[in-house]
């Protein structure tokens, strides 16, 4: 602190924030700089805070099972179709709608209906339906199997069955991982990748090392910064789904706490290393899109990874979303702990030491 | 406040560079320049946009790398970022041209930010209150004006109290009562024994600020003196810019008396005269003789653009 003419100095300024000895901190400095000004960036907070948890509201309503499900049929209007469609509604596995033909074609293609049934004037109606769709097959054996029984068919041989329903086992169980798994990779690409591009550009960096700051101050911070929103965001997700959802994370919480943290270093430094050089933000938002992409396709976020071909498989299971959304749900819905999570974790920790160390080796101060 | 001790019998220069040369792949941005800035002095490069003024304090700045030539800034060289790279950083306040702060922090925070960077240096209260900033402490930069970021930008590079201070283009953009508070700010770290490297292309900001002046142009030093030194090599100290209708032969006007040298602008001439009240009643007689009725007739005292004129015969903002 500089000595002030004592007769010139003006009172002692309002002192507010950290104390002293934080407030020379420049590790502190930075990594305060980096959360406040994301802080109050409005936009950032929707697209970490709100963002997935209406993600998880929507699609938990749009999947949710109350009771059992029922396969919606159509009957084509027109001679013979009122004994059909009462013969049909005798099911409990189906839901008839009467529709005059102009519109029945349009409503099997839109999937409002699953099959299509055209009462002919003489003989059995015609069922169409798209085979290749697992709900159109699943309406379309029940439609049989209730046309056969109204034919006069008696069962031969009912098997018993035993209802169960396993918690975790539904679609919202298997995607808030996936939506946790999501951010971390978005909040990891932005808060790391797109914040250097932008500093690069407005000239920050070239400034920042115009001044003594140790380089590794900056990067820390920049990680520092990371960890806390992590916890934030994390958080956030996992006490919506719990209070809404009622999901819950039946496993170790250490070896969850392991994924995200291991998750979101390597989007950070992989972020780091998509900013090295670009100068532009253009230029770093594209580049990130490429990056993010085939984690966006490919890494069963919304729907299991497992339903690509095995000829992709060895390259779906090693992208680092697929790991991580992979070990959360076997944390989450399974119980698993550390040790069934570990090859996940260590391929994680590969991945965020190459990419790290590849944007060091070349890092671009301006 | 205290004088720093800046009467040592050989002084050695805050800042020097010998044989300096830099290219890029389509110009030759710097070529061989020489430069040495004394301790306690105020230096001006001043030159058009393009003339190399940006790439050579960058290169003394330790931010750029010459391809060729010798650096001493405070008696040391720059390293490869190393740590006596950082401790001749502590000694440094620099001024980036065009360089942005986050627009979501506020002044102070900024500042503290950056006082964090230094081992010693004032109180951020102390530095904001020394430009001028103290109303607007807990802005946020984005809201700032151009003045104020500029005052801003000008606490952060006085965050350390430095001895040598670096200000590339320091009030470029700026409206003239902003630009004057800023001159105000610059003589004051001047008046305090501090040493300044500047750059600019106002020929008036070089004048008022410093004490030696380097014009530059395509990355060489056509001229270097006090201010007042290089005007008085125009010969005189009037300038006397006219215009006429038709045709004019310039040669018998350079002949007038009291007129040292005759030019022509882009759609007018210049005069450099000693003493007005003899030339222009002759120039008014030599145009009267030439026939061409005058359209225009100011005078000013000579400056630095002129220097620059009389250089390159170009204006200092023509490209």
């Amino acid at each position: 602190m500089s000595e002030r003419d004592a007769s010139s100095a003006p009172p002692p300024a309002r002192r507010r924030g950290a104390p002293g000895r934080l407030a020379r901190n420049a590790l502190w400095q930075l990594t305060r700089a980096r959360v406040l000004s994301f802080l109050r960036e409005p936009e950032v907070a929707f697209w970490v805070f709100a963002f997935p948890v209406l993600m998880a509201l929507a699609l938990g309503i749009a999947f949710r099972t109350s009771g059992t499900p029922r396969s919606r049929i159509g009957v084509e209007q027109g001679p013979g179709a009122d004994s059909v469609a009462a013969a049909l509604a005798r099911s409990a596995d189906l839901e008839v709608l009467r529709l005059p033909p102009a519109e029945a074609e349009a409503a099997l293609r839109r999937g409002r209906i699953a099959v299509l049934v055209r009462a002919g004037a003489d003989g059995p109606p015609t069922l169409v339906s798209d085979p290749t769709r697992p709900e159109s097959r699943l309406a379309q054996l029940a439609t049989v199997d209730a046309l056969e029984r109204a034919a006069g068919r008696a069962d031969v041989a009912r098997p018993r069955a035993e209802p169960v329903v396993r918690p975790g086992s539904r679609y919202i169980d298997f995607l808030l991982p996936g939506l946790i798994g999501l951010n971390l990779l978005g909040t990891g690409m932005w808060g790391i990748g797109f914040a250097i591009a932008n500093w690069r550009q407005q000239r920050l960096l070239r400034r920042l090392i115009a001044t003594p700051m140790k380089r590794s101050d900056f990067l820390l911070a920049m990680l520092l910064a990371r960890l806390l929103w992590l916890v934030l965001e994390v958080g956030i997700i996992l006490g919506f789904g719990a209070l809404v959802f009622g999901t819950a994370v039946r496993g170790s919480w250490l070896a969850f706490a392991l994924v995200t943290l291991l998750g979101t270093l390597a989007f950070s430094a992989i972020g780091l290393l998509v900013a090295v050089r670009t100068r532009t933000i253009e230029g770093v938002t594209g580049l990130m899109n490429v990056v993010q992409l085939p984690m966006w396709l490919l890494s069963g976020s919304f729907f299991s990874a497992e339903r690509f071909p095995a000829l992709m498989q060895p390259l779906v299971q090693v992208l680092p979303l697929t790991l991580v959304n992979n070990a959360l749900r076997a944390i989450m819905n399974e119980g698993a702990g550390l040790a069934t999570v570990a090859p996940a974790a260590g391929l994680l920790a590969a991945w965020g030491l190459a990419s790290f160390f590849a944007a060091l080796r070349w890092f671009r101060w301006d | 406040m205290l004088e720093l001790s800046s009467q040592t019998a050989v002084a050695r220069p805050a800042l020097s560079c010998r044989g300096l040369v830099k290219r890029y792949p389509k110009v030759l941005a710097v070529d061989r320049l020489d430069l040495e800035v004394e301790t306690g002095e105020c230096f001006g490069l001043l030159g058009p946009n393009g003339a190399g003024k940006t790439t050579t304090i960058e290169i003394l700045e330790g931010l750029n790398t010459a391809d060729s030539g010798e650096v001493r800034v405070l008696d040391q060289t720059w390293g490869r970022g190393g740590g006596p790279d950082r401790a001749l950083r502590e000694r440094l306040g620099i001024q980036l041209q065009e360089a942005k702060f986050q627009d979501k922090l506020s002044v102070i925070e900024t500042v503290e930010l950056f006082r964090s960077f230094y081992r010693r240096g004032p109180d951020p209260e102390d530095v904001i209150r020394t430009v001028q900033l103290e109303e607007k402490r807990e802005a946020w930069v984005g809201k700032l004006s151009g003045g104020q970021r500029q005052r801003l930008s000008l606490a952060v590079a006085l965050v350390n109290e430095p001895d040598l201070l670096f200000l590339d283009e320091p009030t470029t953009g700026l409206d003239p009562q902003s630009r004057r508070q800023l001159w105000d700010l610059i003589a004051a770290f001047r008046r305090r024994g501090g040493t300044i490297l500047l750059t600019t292309h106002y020929m008036e900001e070089a004048e008022r600020l410093c004490d030696r002046v380097a014009i530059m142009d395509h990355g060489r030093v056509l001229t270097l003196d006090t201010p007042a030194a290089l005007i008085a090599t125009l010969g005189a100290d009037h300038v006397v810019e006219f215009a006429v209708e038709g045709a004019l032969d310039l040669a018998p006007v350079g002949r007038l008396p009291g007129v040292s040298q005759a030019r022509r602008e882009a759609d007018a001439f210049a005069l450099i005269v000693r003493e007005p009240h003899i030339s222009i009643p002759a120039l008014l007689a030599e145009l009267g003789r030439q026939g061409a009725p005058l359209r225009h007739l100011a005078t000013h005292h000579a400056t630095l653009e002129d220097v620059f004129v009389n250089l390159t015969g170009r204006t200092l903002r023509d490209e």
